[in-house]
């Protein structure tokens, strides 16, 4: 199935404004597992024809690593940067599949004179399905399956963002089991903070090796996630206790595009 | 007469030296930062009712919270008996409100009396739990020394005042059987939910006049007690007892994610990336020191950040939802809280420039680097203390002042400033993703 991704600058060439803007993100860009991803949820769009656009070449990173790893000047200079193209397109509504990008652009944008209304790719698709325009029913891709969901701490604590990931698996023909540490308890996948980028510092256990225990101990087959970092860190974490035979991690995108067999 | 002057005496010398020090503290609490938390006073006193007054963040963990909520209801409660002391104690009285309240003193009191009781069984639970069952989180390495001494300290001055109490009222109790009483001339008894038994059950083979001994040592021992108590507070992490509400008011209300603007560092960019701004032009003479980015003392962090070191009573359950504390990483969000207020008592009383900074001499550089700002100490904090904004801004010291940091960062650093990605691909790739094979 060819994919249509029209870009921004396509759009205004031909005088159109889409509804939405579709924020990549640099993991959905460049990353070969979050493509995948990335890719999901183009399909899911185009099957419910969203008229979104992305910004392809125009898009940077959003600053957000550089915040969190103290260097405010580069992150006020791509979030500066990222402002005058989004206005320059006149862009109001922005969804994207990474939490970081989320809540930099949602949260920290607007005092730097970026106003947008912001959303995560599951709040969109929970929307998509409340209005009918995408119908899970009789899906049976997950039957009998055990998914646990694991909350993204810039989706969840950050923004009080718990209930439609889980709203989504929910529509699932599957069980969703929750881990010990949930919701606003979840324990972090270890990549925040810009921590993602550089070794862990002297401990006695890699982070996303305890969380991973925590998805094993439900014996789901599924670990969901709404976030590419936590995809990555659960991945290698699920492959550290040779597991991947047995659990798979997708993201909340993936289950709906496979579902609804996009 | 002489007891009406040494009881003023000492009531005006606590409250006296207790203003004192509190004074001391709002000192050193505004040597931070201005930050402006003056806004949405509705959704503020709301925050402090349920957080504070209504303790719910206390009940993520139910059955410790119901033992402190006996605890704090007993000393809010108790505060009403203690009036009668302070009246009692300047006019001389004894028990001024028995009779012109009648039967609402014996159920004011046998309320106090009942949830002394449970105070008291939460104050045994609570030093049991620290000192036999050894609770990870009340034993940590931060803890050794004068933290767990508090601690301890505190508990038991908890039992001596609940003890005081039961002394007071149930020696009372027996004198009025006995017409002995200061209440009546004639024999009677005060029905007390707790002390009617006890009394009798404890004091009833002594003499009258050793009941009246031991009823006064209750009264002067709760009071002095009362004021021994108020007066530890300035050196305490028991001082949560009255920044929690001050602090929760002055809560962070956006959303947990959005990590403050550098102001100063918007000025910049705007003018860097404006084209009509004359690079040449000459600024403002200013004589003002230039403000330091990010944190490297307690001077460069708000006034909030410092609020918070006070109002830590170092319950450690940030640190014990902390994924790097967790996985045996050094940093620990209660210890940078109680470092934040240990440099800053330090700085108090011998001024910043005694070669120290709680960066360095406090807080280590490994330490601040473990963070992943999952924010579980921020959601965690029963007083909504905020320990991931005071890592953020030693992190914006190190690197936009000494630019110090892990080799790694450096890179993505220069990645995101050369093409737009913490990686190195180039931004003219962007959109490969879309010609690739699904």
């Amino acid at each position: 199935m060819n994919l249509n991704v029209p870009t921004m600058s396509e759009m205004l060439a031909k005088g159109e404004t889409p509804e939405i803007l579709f924020w990549v993100g640099c993991a959905g860009s460049f990353d070969d597992r979050a493509k995948k991803i990335t890719k999901a949820l183009v399909k899911i769009l185009n099957n419910c024809k969203v008229n979104f656009a992305v910004l392809g070449a125009e898009e940077s990173c959003t600053g957000d690593p550089a915040r969190r790893a103290g260097n405010e000047f580069t992150f006020q200079m791509q979030a500066m940067m990222n402002i005058q193209v989004l206005d320059g397109y006149q862009v109001k509504k922005i969804v994207t599949a990474c939490p970081h990008c989320f809540n930099t652009l949602k949260n920290e944008y607007p005092e730097l004179g970026g106003n947008y209304e912001v959303i995560h790719h599951t709040q969109l698709i929970q929307d998509l399905i409340n209005t009918g325009k995408l119908s899970l029913e009789g899906n049976q891709t997950f039957n009998g399956k055990k998914i646990t969901f694991h909350d993204p701490c810039y989706l969840g604590r950050a923004n009080d963002v718990y209930e439609a990931p889980r709203a989504l698996i929910e529509r699932l023909d599957a069980e969703l089991v929750e881990m010990k540490r949930c919701k606003t308890n979840g324990l972090c996948c270890g990549a925040g903070g810009a921590q993602m980028f550089k070794e862990a510092e002297k401990g006695n256990k890699e982070i996303n090796l305890e969380r991973t225990e925590d998805a094993i101990e439900t014996a789901a087959n599924i670990i969901a996630t709404g976030c590419p970092f936590c995809n990555t860190m659960m991945t290698d974490g699920v492959k550290n206790f040779n597991k991947e035979n047995e659990i798979v991690v997708m993201d909340v995108a993936e289950l709906i595009a496979n579902a609804a067999e996009l | 007469m002489w007891t009406i002057l040494i009881f003023s005496a000492v009531t005006i010398f606590s409250f006296g030296l207790f203003s004192i020090n509190m004074l001391k503290i709002r000192k050193n609490i505004l040597l931070g930062r201005d930050i402006d938390r003056s806004d949405n006073r509705a959704e503020r006193w709301k925050t402090m009712l349920l957080v504070a007054f209504g303790q719910k963040k206390m009940f993520s963990r139910p059955f410790v919270a119901l033992l402190h909520l006996a605890l704090y209801s007993a000393f809010v409660i108790t505060q009403i008996e203690l009036i009668e002391i302070m009246v009692d104690g300047f006019t001389g009285h004894h028990r001024v409100f028995y009779e012109s309240l009648g039967s609402f003193y014996t159920f004011a009191i046998s309320f106090i009396e009942v949830l002394s009781v449970l105070a008291f069984i939460a104050t045994i639970i609570f030093l049991a739990r620290r000192n036999l069952l050894k609770l990870p989180r009340l034993n940590m390495k931060e803890l050794a020394g004068w933290p767990k001494k508090d601690a301890n300290l505190i508990l038991i001055m908890e039992i001596v005042l609940i003890l005081c109490i039961f002394t007071m009222n149930g020696a009372d109790e027996v004198l009025y059987g006995r017409g002995g009483s200061h209440v009546a001339f004639e024999k009677g008894h005060f029905g007390f939910a707790v002390s009617s038994w006890f009394g009798p059950l404890v004091f009833d083979g002594l003499t009258v006049e050793t009941l009246r001994v031991l009823e006064r040592i209750g009264w002067w021992g709760h009071l002095t007690m009362v004021f021994v108590f108020l007066n530890y507070l300035p050196y305490s992490k028991h001082l949560h007892i009255l920044l929690a509400f001050p602090n929760t008011y002055f809560s962070n209300l956006n959303a947990k994610g959005k990590i403050s603007n550098m102001e100063a560092v918007t000025q910049e960019v705007k003018l860097m990336m404006d084209p009509t701004a004359d690079p040449y032009a000459a600024t403002e003479p200013s004589d003002a020191v230039p403000q330091r980015f990010g944190a490297k003392d307690v001077n460069d962090l708000t006034w909030k950040n410092l609020l918070d070191a006070y109002s830590c009573t170092e319950c450690g359950r940030c640190t014990s939802a902390c994924p790097a504390n967790q996985t045996g990483k050094l940093l620990s969000p209660r210890k940078i809280m109680m470092d934040t207020r240990d440099r800053l008592m330090e700085v108090g009383e011998g001024g910043l420039e005694d070669g120290k900074s709680l960066l360095g001499n406090y807080i280590t550089e490994e330490e601040i680097w473990a963070c992943t700002s999952c924010n579980a100490c921020v959601q965690e904090c029963p007083v909504n203390i905020d320990p991931l904004s005071i890592i953020i801004d030693l992190r914006r010291y190190l690197v936009m002042e000494e630019s110090k940091m892990p080799t790694e960062l450096t890179g993505m650093l220069t990645n995101i400033e050369n093409n737009g990605a913490p990686w190195q691909f180039s931004q003219s790739d962007r959109l490969n993703w879309a010609q690739e094979e699904s």
